[in-house]
């Protein structure tokens, strides 16, 4: 089967999923495809460029949060202006941020990344007046292309409208992506990735391609953070926390970061199986913990990785 | 003024005497295993609670409620036991591989030891009711604090010189010296990695597991307490540095009595105040205040 082929068939049940299958788990691909936009850019941070944040839940907390504010304290409904604004937040807690993790690397990236995340977590736990603290903030519905959709009960506006401006947000994300890691900017980051010192030799920019990956990743989760917002109807901190920043680099993992696709189907896989897992036993921490050891352990390739080819398995010792 | 002075200092370094322990261990398995552990914090929790039943049971067959602490550090030292198992069920597998796999498999234990302390002990917060103040309080400086406070500074300073004296006096100090700075010479002079991989990720758990036992008697044992304190034992080894005891006894002092006088004076900015000053440190000197020269 072609990876076309598959993709078009993806497609396809995605846009008839809200009239064939049952609602819940119609509702089920709302997280999974904010989460999707959000893996999208986390990717091209730890898949092509090398860099793994543990603090990208900052970013999902500022879209969701910008979401928030617009709608519930300054009675901004637009959608396109909720989904504009995270993605400018975004950007400009990125630019800073970004600045200072990318002068480094690997376990000194994510421990800087976990520290800028929690420094966000706390600010929205602690300071309750301006963000409700641990109760977090209504997101009330928005209103969708210029449509207000207010008469609409909830579950028709999730399952209609909002999922397919959902899935609209996704494939365009997605298309972006496509062309940003095909560009000339997306071979210098993987130049980077497997070689940062030949990189610089070859004239590229390191700390500066390393700085603007990141700032775009954080559009992405910003904007995936947003797309979370309304279909619980409510922001809390848990979202920014740092597990929550383990979590996504859990889904992006198994799905396969080797791969373009791989995130995506890693949030998929993720948001069913713990719905699936919850649903059985109440302890679904114990048994993705497990899961997540025995990809680290043999298949760090993730599920995309038994379908592409295998990456090699290093002999370990002692 | 002096008194609350001294109170809120007290009990930061009470605080910073758990941090320590729990940040020493994180600090000996980095400098030698190069992983960092972020399961330290779950097995802070796991010494909480078994913490909790080891005195339970020790109080039910009678034992004088004075000596609770001899069951309570005897299990909480006991449990470490586990490092073994985590050693070598998982973490052997991934030590030629990146970081941030060896990483992300901690971050799997972290998972998985949150659902099985709540499959063994249950979701309620658990507590050795009243057992904190069995050696009563003492005055100080026109204070009082509680005896057990104390005596768990006092202990955690010991072992700070125990394992100063391990790692400076003694020939199984020489070798986890000498496989941190280079472990194929190390290797190929003799020592047998397996073995010591093992001894020293069990040392790293039993002063985690040690800690959340000492810490049981003023505080609940939670679910969720491994998970809080990973951050703030990460927030003392980045001010310290990464692999350095000296630096994990003065982040701990740091961290432990900062949180204190900042939820005295303004509770808002209480872990808001440590992370900038992790931030910090890390744009400043990322090595820490006592890091060595290798990044």
């Amino acid at each position: 089967m072609s990876g076309r082929f598959v993709l078009a068939l993806a497609l396809g049940a995605t846009v008839l999923a809200p009239l064939v299958a049952p609602t819940y788990h119609v509702l089920l691909m709302l997280p999974f495809m904010a989460y999707a936009v959000a893996l999208l850019g986390l990717n091209l941070l730890f898949g092509y460029t090398g860099l793994v944040s543990f603090g990208h839940a900052l970013f999902l907390g500022v879209g969701a949060y910008t979401g928030a504010f617009l709608t519930s304290v300054f009675n901004v409904r637009s959608m396109e202006t909720i989904l504009a604004a995270a993605a400018a937040l975004g950007a400009l807690v990125a630019a800073p941020v970004g600045a200072l993790c990318v002068r480094y690397v690997k376990i000194y990236f994510g421990m800087l990344t976990l520290a800028f995340g929690m420094v966000f977590y706390t600010f929205v736990l602690k300071f309750y007046r301006l963000t409700g603290g641990d109760e977090g903030m209504p997101f009330l519905r928005p209103a969708l292309v210029g449509r207000s959709l207010e008469d609409l009960p909830k579950t028709d506006y999730l399952v209609g409208p909002y999922y397919y401006y959902s899935l609209a947000v996704l494939v365009l994300a997605t298309l972006v992506m496509w062309r940003i890691v095909r560009s000339p900017f997306g071979l210098c980051l993987k130049t980077i990735r497997d070689n940062p010192t030949k990189a610089e030799t070859l004239g590229i920019g390191v700390a500066r391609y390393r700085w603007c990956a990141f700032v775009i990743s954080a559009v992405y989760a910003a904007v995936g953070g947003a797309l979370l917002g309304p279909p619980t109807g409510n922001v809390d901190p848990t979202l920014a926390y740092w597990t929550q920043s383990g979590n996504i680099v859990f889904m992006t993992l198994l799905g396969g970061f080797a791969s373009f696709f791989g995130p995506v189907l890693g949030a998929f896989v993720f948001i069913y199986l713990q719905d699936w897992v919850m649903s059985v036993v109440p302890f679904w921490r114990l048994i993705f913990g497990a899961i997540l050891a025995a990809i680290v352990i043999v298949a760090p390739g993730g599920l995309a990785g038994f379908w592409v080819r295998r990456p090699p398995v290093e002999a370990s010792s002692p | 003024m002096t008194a609350h002075v001294v109170n809120v200092v007290l009990s930061g370094v009470f605080h910073a005497s758990i941090l320590f322990l729990v940040s020493a261990g994180l600090q000996v398995v980095f400098g030698v295993q190069k992983i960092f552990n972020l399961a330290c914090g779950s097995f802070y929790a796991l010494g909480a609670y078994v913490g909790v039943s080891a005195v339970g049971w020790y109080l039910e067959a009678g034992g004088p409620p004075a000596l609770f602490i001899a069951p309570l550090a005897v299990a909480g030292l006991a449990v470490g036991a586990v490092g073994v198992v985590v050693e070598r069920g998982l973490l052997r597998f991934v030590y030629d591989r990146d970081e941030t796999f060896q990483l992300l498999l901690t971050f799997a234990i972290v998972l998985m030891m949150e659902d099985a302390i709540r499959l063994t002990w249950g979701t309620s917060p658990r507590s050795t009711s009243g057992l904190y103040l069995t050696y009563g309080r003492v005055g100080v400086l026109g204070t009082t604090v509680p005896v057990y406070n104390l005596i768990v500074i006092g202990a955690s300073l010991a072992i700070a010189l125990l394992i100063g004296g391990l790692l400076t006096r003694t020939a199984f100090g020489r070798i986890i010296r000498a496989s941190a700075d280079n472990r194929e010479m190390a290797e190929a002079l003799g020592v047998d990695m397996r073995r010591l991989y093992a001894t020293v990720f069990a040392l790293g758990t039993a002063l985690g597991t040690l800690g959340g036992a000492l810490v049981i008697p003023a505080t609940v044992a939670m679910s969720e307490m491994g998970i809080e304190l990973i951050v703030e034992a990460f927030a003392v080894v980045v001010i310290g540095g990464l692999g350095s005891m000296r630096g994990a006894l003065v982040g701990a002092l740091v961290v432990g009595v900062l949180r204190s006088i900042a939820i005295s004076v303004y509770p808002e900015l209480e872990m808001l105040l440590i992370y900038l000053i992790v931030i910090a440190v890390l744009v400043l000197r990322p090595r820490g205040l006592f890091g060595g020269p290798r990044a």
